[in-house]
């Protein structure tokens, strides 16, 4: 069962990360002052980050990057390719 | 320590000399992340030696404080810049960091010395600053914050390391126990008088060193690499034609290799944070056991639970506002009540005693009833904001604020303008861009603010108060909630036009970090909640002092007996038939007073409102601040300052107040009338002077005015011509 999750997020976006597995940044696309804000904020490749959880509305979402908790949207998240961190990797 | 890392030659670099001299005073500039500790640091190293300004044309704080180095030197001059993820951005909070750390703003000499505080616990992304800071060619202290915390969670900091590999002095500080401080200013001390260190150990590709490298020298003018990093990779390109050819082409060479260039110096610097962090940095295995802070999040923001706890608070504190602060109130209200009886009682009779009782003592008196409901709101406000409270709700309001193209963040703002809109429209400075942060401080006077209660209040005890329904909820309170309400909607109603139409963006993006819950600081609290109602009592002290003082003059000028020949005044149909009205002196003093005057010249216009002169009196001059109504219905309906606004006797003379043809001039419906166009019009001068502040032009506020006017006018109509058809009286 996690050896399937695990293959299904290989390289997925972070908006569909289900919430709790450990995943590691990979690319972020765009180039708009959210992008480059949610960079110097330390989403950058090779960050790990975590979804928490969804507000209430299902949007935003709440995730754990380099020991913090930040609050970004679904259409944000969709910028971030992310894949799960394997247990040998951790 | 730092042979692993790079240190590389900044040849590049001129550096200004830093001040040997032991005698002169230090400007130290204190920067930081949001949330790391620095306001609690700035207030432990200042004590209250601060002073809070604005800078010139702009509305980002300006904190200044003295700091003690050392018993026998002049004490520092502490800069606090605002709150900064980065110095990158094109926000103002960061153009403002980054002119204070080149001195280019008047008055402010370049900082000695960089102190920045970095949060233990967030050791990466607080560092990431720090690499910008380091391009400034000044010396750079850490103030580590947090770190208690950060030995909680297992994370371990060898401090010694840290400092090695970065180069540059690293404190300890535990702000609130005043530990760490002595060592912390021997550090800044000792740096004052050093070379700086070698700056951050990153570097970029070869081609992209470059292309820096042409920019740094361009022919006309040397470039200190921070600025030509920031022309090469900022959000803008420099406003010079030249150097803006020359950026956009090394941009384009470089975009031609790598279409993402313009991350090249944010991975850069992170991957060196990496490399130090894994010097120096020990990480127990992720704790099992959630944090007090999740353990929390989870209750507060719930999907469920959440928002029920949101409205809980919010009920919570506005109930807190109208039942705590009555004994206070009540209490500056007699003392004030006994002030004027005092003054009356001592002095002669005569214009000059007139004038202190009835229009200063009266009319700021008036007023300053309203600072324990203010001081109350703002507690509440930042311990909300303190706790890390605030955020959570921004989180939580978000997808709800979106559906009317507002930002998470704009949830803070518009509650603060409950209390008041002024800080209301500062606190949006927190919103980066401008059409949302404009659409926001358009609505935020429609927050029911603290100045309109007297105004509801005054009006329910006069008509509403006795009345129930169902026997247990009072028609007042029902009332207030009701207006509150009222602003609300039409706050959500205008945004969502104003972002369709003039201010028209896709929706704000939010990117938001939830700080770890905290316990607020008492010192940082109660500095906070004074600055703030300080702005008040100044405001009562200047702007109602002046409004109280012409208002007296406008309703005593000229003297009845000098103009009492009809011909004086104006003529029309109101006029006509005031002959038979009241033949009473003070009633008569007031319809020839210019204020009189200027109420009949209005009372063709507010007559479809259900409002009379006297009214018009109150409305012309509430424009200037919405509380002066009720020391203007005290003057205008001649209720003595020994009996105070609000007390039975002004509510007493405002439900017998009688028209010339001797029906009453109020009636409960022209009472509901008045209070909408009290929440719907502009009524405060502070508020237009703040908004043309923020926005820099005169544009926004006039607009702002403008509108808000047309939509009391006809709300005011509506609700007075509606409750007529409807058969309300």
């Amino acid at each position: 069962m996690v050896m399937q999750i695990q293959e299904t997020l290989k390289d997925s976006s972070l908006a569909h990360l289900p919430v709790g597995v450990e995943a590691r940044v990979i690319a972020v696309q765009g180039e708009s002052p959210v992008t480059r804000r949610l960079m110097e904020m330390g989403v950058v490749p090779g960050a790990p980050v975590r979804v928490i959880k969804t507000a209430p509305l299902g949007d935003p979402l709440e995730i754990r990057v380099r020991g913090y908790h930040l609050a970004l949207r679904r259409t944000e998240a969709l910028t971030i390719t992310v894949t799960a961190v394997t247990d040998e990797e951790r | 320590m730092s042979t692993t890392l790079e240190s590389p030659s900044r040849s590049q670099q001129k550096r200004e000399p830093t001040p040997k001299s032991t005698s002169k005073a230090l400007t130290i500039a204190l920067a930081g992340n949001p949330n790391a500790g620095k306001t609690t640091l700035f207030n432990t190293l200042t004590g209250l030696r601060q002073k809070v300004a604005n800078y010139p044309g702009v509305t980002v704080e300006r904190k200044e404080g003295a700091w003690t180095l050392a018993p026998d030197r002049a004490p520092a001059r502490l800069i606090d810049l605002p709150g900064l993820y980065s110095l990158d951005a094109a926000s103002l909070d960061e153009k403002i960091a980054r002119d204070v750390l080149t001195g280019q703003i008047a008055g402010l000499p370049a900082p000695d010395i960089i102190l920045t505080v970095v949060d233990a616990t967030n050791l990466e992304r607080n560092l990431y600053l720090a690499t910008q800071l380091l391009e400034y060619g000044r010396p750079v202290v850490i103030a580590l914050t947090m770190i208690d915390l950060a030995e909680r969670r297992g994370i371990e900091i060898d401090v010694e390391r840290l400092s090695d590999a970065l180069c540059l002095p690293v404190v300890p500080v535990v702000a609130a126990q005043r530990r760490g401080i002595e060592a912390l200013a021997g550090a800044v001390l000792e740096s004052a008088g050093q070379e700086v260190g070698p700056g951050a150990g990153w570097r970029l590709s070869e081609r992209a060193e470059e292309e820096l490298r042409a920019l740094s020298d361009d022919g006309h003018q040397v470039h200190e690499r921070h600025a030509a990093l920031r022309d090469l990779y900022g959000e803008e390109l420099p406003k010079e034609d030249h150097r803006q050819r020359a950026v956009a082409g090394a941009r384009a060479r470089l975009c031609e290799l790598d279409r993402n260039w313009w991350q090249e110096p944010l991975l850069a610097r992170y991957d060196w944070i990496e490399q130090v962090t894994a010097q120096c940095v020990r990480r127990a295995v992720e704790p099992k056991h959630r944090t007090a802070t999740e353990a929390i999040d989870r209750l507060l923001t719930h999907k469920l639970l959440g928002p029920l706890i949101l409205i809980a608070v919010m009920l919570l504190v506005f109930q807190a506002i109208f039942s705590w602060a009555s004994l206070p109130m009540d209490l500056i209200d007699k003392g004030f009540g006994t002030l004027g009886e005092l003054v009356r009682n001592r002095m002669p009779a005569g214009l000059l005693t007139e004038l202190l009782v009835d229009g200063i003592i009266a009319g700021v008196g008036g007023v300053l009833v309203f600072l324990p409901q203010i001081l109350l709101l703002f507690f509440f406000i930042t311990i909300l904001e303190d706790t890390g409270y605030m955020a959570r709700a921004a989180f939580l309001m978000d997808r709800l604020m979106r559906g009317v193209g507002l930002h998470g963040k704009a949830f803070m703002p518009l509650l603060s303008s409950f209390a008041c809109a002024i800080p209301g429209i500062m606190a949006t400075r927190t919103i980066e861009n401008p059409k949302d942060r404009f659409a926001t401080i358009m609505i935020a006077p429609f927050m029911s603010c603290s100045a309109r209660l007297p105004v509801y209040a005054l009006l329910i005890a006069a008509f509403f108060s006795t009345q129930k329904v169902f026997g247990i909820i009072s028609v007042g309170a029902l009332m207030i909630v009701s207006m509150y309400l009222l602003g609300i909607t039409v706050a959500v109603c205008v945004a969502w036009v104003l972002k369709h139409t003039i201010l028209k963006a896709p929706p704000p993006p939010l990117v938001l970090e939830l700080p770890p819950y905290r316990v607020p600081n008492i010192l940082t609290l109660t500095q906070t909640i004074w600055s703030r109602a300080w702005i008040f009592i100044r405001r009562a002290g200047t702007v109602i002092l002046a409004i109280s003082i012409i208002l007296w003059a406008l309703v005593t000028f000229p003297r009845a007996h000098a103009t009492n020949d009809a011909s004086a005044a104006p003529t029309n149909a109101a006029e006509q038939s005031s002959v038979q009205e009241s033949g009473d002196e003070t009633g008569e003093q007031i319809r020839n007073s210019y204020a009189g005057r200027a109420g009949r010249l209005i009372e063709p216009v507010i007559a479809p409102l259900g409002f009379d002169w006297k009214m018009g009196i109150g409305l012309i001059s509430s424009f200037a601040a919405r509380e002066t109504l009720v020391s203007t219905f005290s003057i205008v309906y001649n209720v003595g300052p020994d009996e105070e606004e609000g007390s039975p006797s002004l509510t007493e003379a405002v439900r017998n107040a009688k028209r010339p043809d001797g029906t009453p001039a109020w009636t409960p419906l022209v009472a509901v009338s008045m209070m909408v166009f009290f929440v719907l019009a502009c009524q405060c001068m502070s508020t237009v002077a703040v908004v043309r502040r923020e926005t820099n032009s005169w544009r926004w506020p006039l607009f702002m005015v403008g509108y808000m006017l047309v939509l009391a006018y006809l709300g005011s109509l509506i609700t007075f011509q509606g409750g007529r058809l409807l058969g309300f009286t």
